[in-house]
């Protein structure tokens, strides 16, 4: 009794811990957004005359409806990429689907504000392909002219998010499903339209919600773009240009947040009861059906645009971060390392605090998300789950409004030399170890779920007591899961922009991706800023390759194990 | 309804990369026939039924439906309603929805549609259940909502892969003979596929036993039964002793001595044709079943059991008498 007393003692404190620190930056600045959103600006009195004002300022309802636009048109088009790719690489032999399947980590390894600039430069009005397009046929594409270039660049980025989510569901459809309507008579695209499409349904909406809320949510690519009228990018324009007692800034974070959970609310409406579960009973996959030269053709040529559209952003970026000077000409007039120099020379602090913020960020997530999974999973300890969905929330929290949440809340507790706690640099750390919670927390549990709960009994009747089973056996086993769940936030912790953009108060606190926004915005600054970019890349690239390999490794230990 | 078709299976030969799934199957069933597929797990029985629906290509030979050989037909050209083992409902379409899916592939006019998907529901006895979506069916629902769904497009054979494999004892009984009756009142040629002899025995006119990718032998169950063709089938249909040289009987060469336990009566030592020990006993209530120990194998015999008749006993030493007109020597 005395153990099991000390035992779960110590797991309340745990849990109290991560209880406390959630508490403090997670739910304390979005409840301060949300307090700030629907209090009297100087008074104190709860009002809703700041959403009044939001609704009656032009520019603010065209900005709504602007956001509302592009997301759902970068879903629209995102789909007609993802489309073709998934029913090519689940239903037919195509010797291109290991290609396709590929594209689906292109989107983590580069955020969409990194290719922007590079994107113009290809696509704008007078980027390479308009210049080449009105030299040969005399005309132009409006590729990225005002909200399109948005679509664009947001579209051919997320459409990978779909692209998973729908072949994963196609192929989990029971193939006996396809073969009865064919038996009845059906074939080809009829047959994806009336069958497979509507079983795969939910998958594509999985991916449709996800997106749509993530580019509803994003503030630097439209920034960078020059876009200036739309929510999230308002939200943080009027937070810097007005301040942080300007209540519109905060009204709007309340919109952000309200359509993300709108978003995934709707979502989970339209799927309720349509969870089909029509895996597989046996008899292998579906036959796939092999493609006739002609056809196979233009299977090639469907994937290889795509894959040049895809690519196109890296292409760019790369001649971008090399070129002398790129203007009014398809290629750049010459090539230099000198922006290479540059920002290895006086912007090295970048990285040097990219490198920083990330690995601080990821090691508070995997230990933070480590624990969460121990207690939800192995623990009796009442108001466990609780931990889970705070953690969870933070899905629905934009990046601009964590940051804003974090000025509000933290700008007037004074360190005692004076400054405020939001001006130091840690408290950038903390605001992406936040945002990147969810997914550490995720392959915490895919860690542990893995680990059958005999071997922590085998430990426990052999007489280790629960903390050095804990320590013995359960952590050197999730070791595996645990450090993919580290390289994966350290590498999208690299690239996080939203949130740090609110928070950096100068330049030698900031990161690789405030370093690059900001370079980014002068034609003198781009190539450093590609230069950046590409370093950017190279890092995350590696780390996906190393997450890849932990958890390789880790699957191989556990086949060893049991 | 259209007048029923014949299906001819000639020489052919099917092979998934290495494994070679059917062997020379050659086969020929009748119009109007019901006409079972069976054997053991693995044995070919759903790649045959595929090939027939257009789903499997055979390396070798040719499918004929009614004379017409259908290699060129695509699945959906072919007019071969099959009745998927896990039912293949829909989910996302109601019981009309799905039983009306074919009919309007075949874009008929939608008065039309509505008719025959009415006639379909009633005829496997679920007109009240049009708007009820499959997952809120029984198994036995769902199975005759996918026959119904198949029979709508009046196809010219109706293949059943193991209908019956998802229904409990009961329903399954209850549910042959519906669609024996089904199948009767339609005149449809129909293949059935089990692996259950009894399922086989009980509704269909004639069977094919299927062993490893070939056809052992066709007959109806009766034929079967009483002359096997081979050792594969004695033992798969019921239960057979087979005794070959070094058991105390002469046997001739390359040939084997089958019959059936209620064949063989138990006799006094000397004068029997055979001797052997009893190894245990089992009460049946009709009959008491003996293991008999004859020289290298084990035989079983079955006698009628009556009331105060004496019973052997484990370990005693008896005679086994084998009526000739009974004994089948197969080829080993
Ligand atoms: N797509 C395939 N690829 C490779 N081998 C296959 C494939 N489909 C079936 N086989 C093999 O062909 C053989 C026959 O399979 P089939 O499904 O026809 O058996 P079955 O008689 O229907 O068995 P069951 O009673 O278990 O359903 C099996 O050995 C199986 O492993
Ligand atoms: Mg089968």
């Amino acid at each position: 009794m005395a153990l099991a007393g000390t035992r779960s003692a110590g797991q309340a404190a745990l849990a109290l811990a991560i209880a406390l620190f959630l508490g403090v930056f997670l739910v304390v600045p979005v409840a301060t957004v949300i307090y700030v959103a629907f209090t009297e600006k100087g008074g104190g009195a709860l009002t809703l005359v700041n959403f009044a004002d939001f609704a009656r300022t032009d520019l603010f309802v065209r900005s709504f409806w602007n956001s509302v636009y592009v997301s759902a048109m970068t879903v629209v088009w995102a789909s007609v990429l993802a489309l073709p790719l998934a029913y090519l690489t689940t239903r037919f032999e195509f010797r291109g689907a290991m290609l396709v399947q590929t594209l689906g980590f292109l989107p983590l390894v580069m955020p969409p504000f990194v290719g922007a600039v590079a994107m113009q430069l290809l696509f704008g009005r007078n980027g390479s392909v308009n210049l080449l397009l009105d030299e040969w046929f005399d005309f132009k594409i409006g590729f990225m002219e005002g909200l399109n270039g948005v679509i664009f660049l947001q579209a051919i980025h997320y459409f990978p998010f779909i692209l998973v989510n729908l072949s994963a569901a196609l192929r989990n459809i029971d193939r006996a499903m396809e073969e009865a309507a064919q038996n009845l008579g059906s074939h080809g695209l009829r047959l994806f339209r009336r069958i497979a499409m509507p079983l795969a349904l939910p998958g594509f909406i999985a991916g449709a919600s996800l997106v749509f809320v993530k580019v509803f949510d994003d503030v630097a690519t439209p920034l960078l773009l020059n876009v200036k009228e739309m929510l999230a990018p308002q939200a943080y324009l009027r937070i810097t240009s007005i301040g942080i007692d300007d209540p519109m800034g905060y009204v709007i974070s309340v919109v952000l947040i309200g359509v993300a959970v709108a978003t995934m609310w709707a979502s989970a409406l339209v799927l309720k009861g349509k969870d089909y579960a029509t895996t597989q009973r046996g008899g292998g996959g579906l036959a796939r059906r092999k493609l006739k030269p002609r056809e196979s053709a233009l299977a090639y040529a469907v994937v290889i645009l795509i894959l040049a559209l895809v690519l196109a952003p890296h292409v760019g970026l790369l001649l971008l971060s090399f070129a002398t000077v790129w203007s009014f000409s398809p290629l750049p007039d010459g090539y230099t390392f000198a922006h290479y120099a540059r920002v290895l020379g006086d912007s090295s602090v970048y990285i040097k605090n990219t490198l920083l913020y990330s690995s601080l960020a990821a090691g508070i997530d995997v230990v933070i998300g480590g624990a969460i999974a121990y207690l939800v999973l192995r623990t009796k300890l009442p108001g466990r789950q609780w931990l889970d969905w705070a953690a969870s929330t933070a899905l629905a929290v934009p990046g601009v409004v964590l940051g804003i949440g974090y000025l509000r809340a933290f700008y007037g507790v004074k360190m005692p030399d004076g400054t405020p706690l939001a001006a130091l640099w840690i408290v950038i750390v903390l605001a992406i170890a936040i945002r990147r919670l969810p997914y550490a927390l995720r392959a915490a549990y895919a860690a542990l779920q893995q680990i059958s709960v005999s071997l922590e009994e085998a430990a426990e009747n052999l007489g280790a007591t629960k903390a050095r089973t804990v320590r013995r056996i359960v952590i050197p086993l999730m070791t595996g899961g645990l450090l993919a769940g580290f390289v994966t936030s350290f590498a999208t912790a690299a690239v996080e922009l939203s949130a740090v953009l609110m928070l950096v108060q100068s330049n030698s606190d900031a990161p690789l991706a405030y370093g690059l926004y900001v370079l980014m915005q002068t034609p003198a600054g781009r190539g450093a800023g590609a230069a950046l970019g590409v370093i950017a890349v190279i890092i995350v690239a590696i780390c996906m390759g190393l997450a890849q390999l932990a958890a390789d490794r880790s699957q191989r230990a556990r086949g060893l194990d049991t | 309804m259209s007048k029923a078709v014949s299906i001819e299976i000639a020489g052919v030969n099917l092979s998934y990369g290495s494994t070679h799934v059917l062997k020379n199957v050659d086969l020929s069933i009748r119009p109007g026939e019901f006409f079972a597929f069976l054997g053991p797990s693995g044995c070919g029985k759903t790649t045959l039924l595929r090939l027939i629906a257009g789903f499997a290509h055979a390396q070798t030979g040719q499918v004929l439906l009614d004379g017409q050989d259908v290699a060129p037909l695509p699945p959906w050209k072919r007019e071969v309603g099959m009745v998927f083992q896990s039912y293949a409902l829909w989910p996302h379409m109601t019981v009309a929805k799905n039983v009306a899916f074919g009919l309007e592939e075949r874009r008929l006019p939608r008065a039309e549609i509505d008719r025959r998907v009415a006639n379909a529901l009633d005829l496997v006895g679920l007109a009240d259940f049009a708007d009820r979506r499959p997952a809120q069916l029984s198994g036995g629902q769902q199975q005759r909502v996918a026959v119904a769904r198949t029979i709508a497009i009046e196809p010219k054979v109706l293949l059943l892969d193991e209908p019956l494999s998802n229904l409990d004892a009961k329903m399954r009984v209850s549910v042959r003979r519906e669609l024996r009756a089904l199948q009767q009142r339609l005149g449809l040629t129909t293949i059935f596929v089990t692996h259950d002899q009894e399922e086989a025995n009980t509704v269909c006119d004639r069977i094919a036993v299927m062993d490893a990718g070939t056809i052992r032998q066709v007959g109806t169950p009766m034929e079967l039964y009483e002359n096997p063709a081979n050792l594969f089938v004695a033992s798969f249909l019921g239960s057979a002793n087979i005794l070959g040289d070094g058991d105390g009987i002469p046997v001739p060469a390359g040939k084997r001595l089958v019959f059936r336990p209620q064949h063989a009566t138990l006799s006094s030592v000397d004068g029997s044709n055979l001797q052997g020990r009893v190894t245990h006993r089992e009460f049946l209530g009709a009959t008491v079943r003996y293991g008999v120990r004859v020289g290298i194998s084990e035989i079983l015999i079955e006698v009628p059991f009556q009331s105060g008749s004496e019973l052997r006993t484990v370990g005693s030493v008896v005679g086994v008498a084998l009526p000739p007109e009974r004994m089948l020597y197969l080829p080993a």
